[in-house]
């Protein structure tokens, strides 16, 4: 087997403010082979942001610093990469759109110009060619007449089209790593769709790679292969999306999934919901993260972190009582009773 | 943009009115009489009291005040009492000057101060910042007389590398006229330049955790490019309202700075004329500074529209989304 275009190997990431250090990130571990996607959900304060923009180098830092591991994109270690290599992948090789594409498109600018500086900054070309290329990455991303939109200002673009600017900025240089970090989050229900429609859409065509951040399950159902499910700062369970789906393994990811709206569900019922919060990640976490909220916790979670083993082919999870000889009974809608107010 | 213009210039006329009013009736409470302190000490009554009658000042109240108002409608400042000269033309004299030392202190602290604030910023919590933070806050609160006249002790007394005092005719050559201005410049710039370095920083550093910044970043471009094109247009804002306000002061000229340098601008000329109870110079130059204050203004609030595309100038909830 080749090797994976990205690899994540044992990821560290701290924050350090002051005397207290707290470790957002702890040992995250994937690959993404090309054409792949991968989904990584969890709840906010998961480290699944922090995971992503390690990857690109852009936490702030200080505060945050990598304390371990390695991140490589092609076989190089991104860490150890000069900030002007790092440089030239970003917005290059490995792209990002982010949450809330009202912010992160500059009010003073032209889309036009934030375009064509992303593509002159990484390909030798004139002004006019990147200006021709920049009206036929809008033109690509679903905006109706790009030459004329492109002079205008971000403000005057609605949420959903500034997103489908933020995704043609992306993949001005085609890159081979997109990553998106909650991009429907800040958009209406119906837009949501429109945008995962468009990315799955321009990754057929394009033939590149996406890592979908996200706490919304739906979303990856939709466009991901692969998806890792993250819990105060750890990969918890990690499977393909189908085997996720039909069988999942981990308490959490058992709650994640109870906590959705299903079908036909009575709108009088309440929503299930996992009690309890997660952990300070400023403490050392002794035994499993999740103890505290797991309602099939035995005396050794409280001892000993579970580490992430395969227990089916293809298919990790990091808990105590889900290994390969033996399984956990799981209970149907634990969580529903009587923390719903 | 048409229509915002006819409007700030029809505001003009009431705001100018009040400036108007209330100058006069200030610079007739002023204590003493002017044809006395004109004349002298060694003048008679009599003498004071037929000047008096000449310049009109034994006309009842509101006889002066419409005579005033007529005149300023027609554009006319009236004569200084002291120089028996046009206001107007006394206005004209001073005012290029004061124009220069403005003008040279505000790019001496547009150059410095807005530099060091942005590196401060970019530097948050390290020594340079700590630098910057604490020299501006002794720059803001330096008292201009004192640093004037500890420059003029230090470079002109002790050192003797400057002229302490004057104006150099730029006729005499660049370096005269260059060697009399530094001195003034460099007090008068103090303030500002202190100013300007806080504005930018924390305008800067709200700026820099944006989300167009991390966008930026992610594009792969530059810093100098994220700092200096995304980020600083973006802080420019605030630096534009306090150096419209810097600007006026300075072009309304300094008063102690000019007393202090000696320096024929209009500060000085305020100042004299407050001296001898020339009130038509001083209603006159005050007059002439309001309308200075309210050019500036305008001119910030324009470009405010070309910093930030957001802003509708014809708008006036402002809101452009």
């Amino acid at each position: 087997m080749s090797d994976p275009l990205l690899k994540v190997d044992n990821l560290h990431v701290e924050f350090k403010t002051g005397s207290i250090i707290t470790r957002a990130v702890n040992g995250v571990t994937f690959e993404l082979n090309e054409q792949e996607n991968i989904g990584i959900v969890g709840e906010s304060g998961s480290g699944k942001s922090v995971t992503a923009t390690s990857i690109l180098q852009l936490i702030p830092s200080p505060p945050a610093k990598v304390a371990n591991g390695a991140i490589y994109f092609k076989g190089k270690n991104l860490l150890k990469l000069s900030s002007k290599e790092m440089r030239k992948i970003r917005g290059n090789e490995i792209s990002m759109i982010f949450q809330d594409p009202s912010t992160s498109l500059n009010p003073v600018f032209t889309v036009g110009n934030q375009l064509i500086e992303t593509i002159r900054a990484h390909k030798k070309v004139s002004k006019k060619q990147a200006k021709q290329k920049a009206i036929s990455l809008l033109d690509l991303v679903g905006i109706p007449a790009p030459d004329k939109r492109i002079d205008m200002y971000p403000h005057e673009f609605s949420g959903g089209m500034r997103q489908r600017v933020m995704i043609a900025i992306a993949l001005a240089c085609d890159p081979e790593v997109l990553i998106a970090d909650e991009p429907t989050t800040a958009l209406d229900v119906t837009v949501q769709a429109q945008i995962l429609n468009l990315m799955k859409e321009l990754q057929e065509r394009l033939g590149m790679s996406i890592i979908m951040i996200t706490h919304d399950l739906g979303v990856v159902w939709e466009t991901c292969d692969k998806l890792l499910v993250m819990y105060a700062g750890r990969v918890v369970e990690s499977a393909s999306v189908k085997d996720l789906y039909q069988q999942p393994l981990h308490p959490y990811t058992w709650g994640l999934l109870d906590s959705q709206i299903s079908e036909g569900q009575n709108s009088a019922e309440p929503l299930a919901s996992i009690p309890g919060s997660p952990p300070d990640l400023s403490y050392e976490i002794k035994g499993c993260p999740f103890v505290e909220r797991c309602p099939y916790a035995q005396d050794i979670c409280y001892q000993e972190t579970p580490q992430l083993n395969e227990t089916i082919q293809g298919h990790a999870v990091a808990c105590h009582f889900q290994t390969s000889e033996h399984q956990l009974e799981r209970k149907e809608r634990e969580y529903s009773d009587g923390d719903a107010t | 943009m048409k229509k915002f213009l006819i409007k700030r210039i029809l505001q003009l006329i009431p705001t100018l009115f009040v400036v108007a009013v209330i100058v006069f009736f200030i610079t007739r409470m002023l204590p003493g009489d002017p044809a006395a302190v004109m004349l002298g000490p060694q003048a008679s009554a009599e003498d004071v009291a037929a000047y008096s009658e000449r310049l009109g000042l034994n006309d009842p109240l509101y006889q002066q005040f419409f005579d005033y108002l007529v005149n300023l409608l027609r554009f006319d400042f009236g004569n200084s009492l002291n120089y028996n000269q046009p206001v107007a033309d006394l206005i004209m004299e001073r005012f290029p000057n004061t124009i220069i030392l403005a003008v040279s202190a505000l790019t001496l602290a547009i150059l410095i101060g807005v530099p060091a604030g942005i590196l401060a910023a970019k530097k948050q919590n390290t020594f340079i910042d700590y630098i910057v933070t604490t020299l501006s806050l002794v720059g803001v609160s330096m008292p201009i007389f004192w640093l004037g006249v500890m420059l003029v002790l230090l470079f002109s007394v002790n050192l003797g590398w400057l002229p302490s005092t004057g104006m150099g005719s730029i006729n005499d050559g660049l370096w005269p006229f260059f060697r009399h201005l530094i001195l003034p410049s460099l007090a008068l710039a103090t303030i500002p330049m202190a100013e300007f370095a806080r504005v930018i920083r924390s305008s800067m550093l709200e700026t820099l955790s944006n989300d167009y910044i991390k966008a930026a970043r992610s594009k792969g471009l530059k810093e100098t490019i994220v700092i200096y094109k995304h980020a600083l247009k973006n802080a420019l804002t605030p630096l534009l309202t306090v150096m419209g306000l810097q600007f006026s002061k300075l072009l309304g000229g300094a008063v102690l700075t000019e007393t202090i340098f000696s320096w024929p601008g209009m500060g000085l000329l305020i100042v004299n004329a407050i001296d001898r109870r020339d009130f038509v110079v001083v209603q006159g130059s005050v007059i002439f500074v309001a309308i200075i204050y309210v050019v500036i203004n305008l001119i910030v609030d324009i470009l405010y529209k070309v910093v930030n595309p957001k802003i509708n100038l014809d708008d006036q909830h402002g809101g452009g989304s």
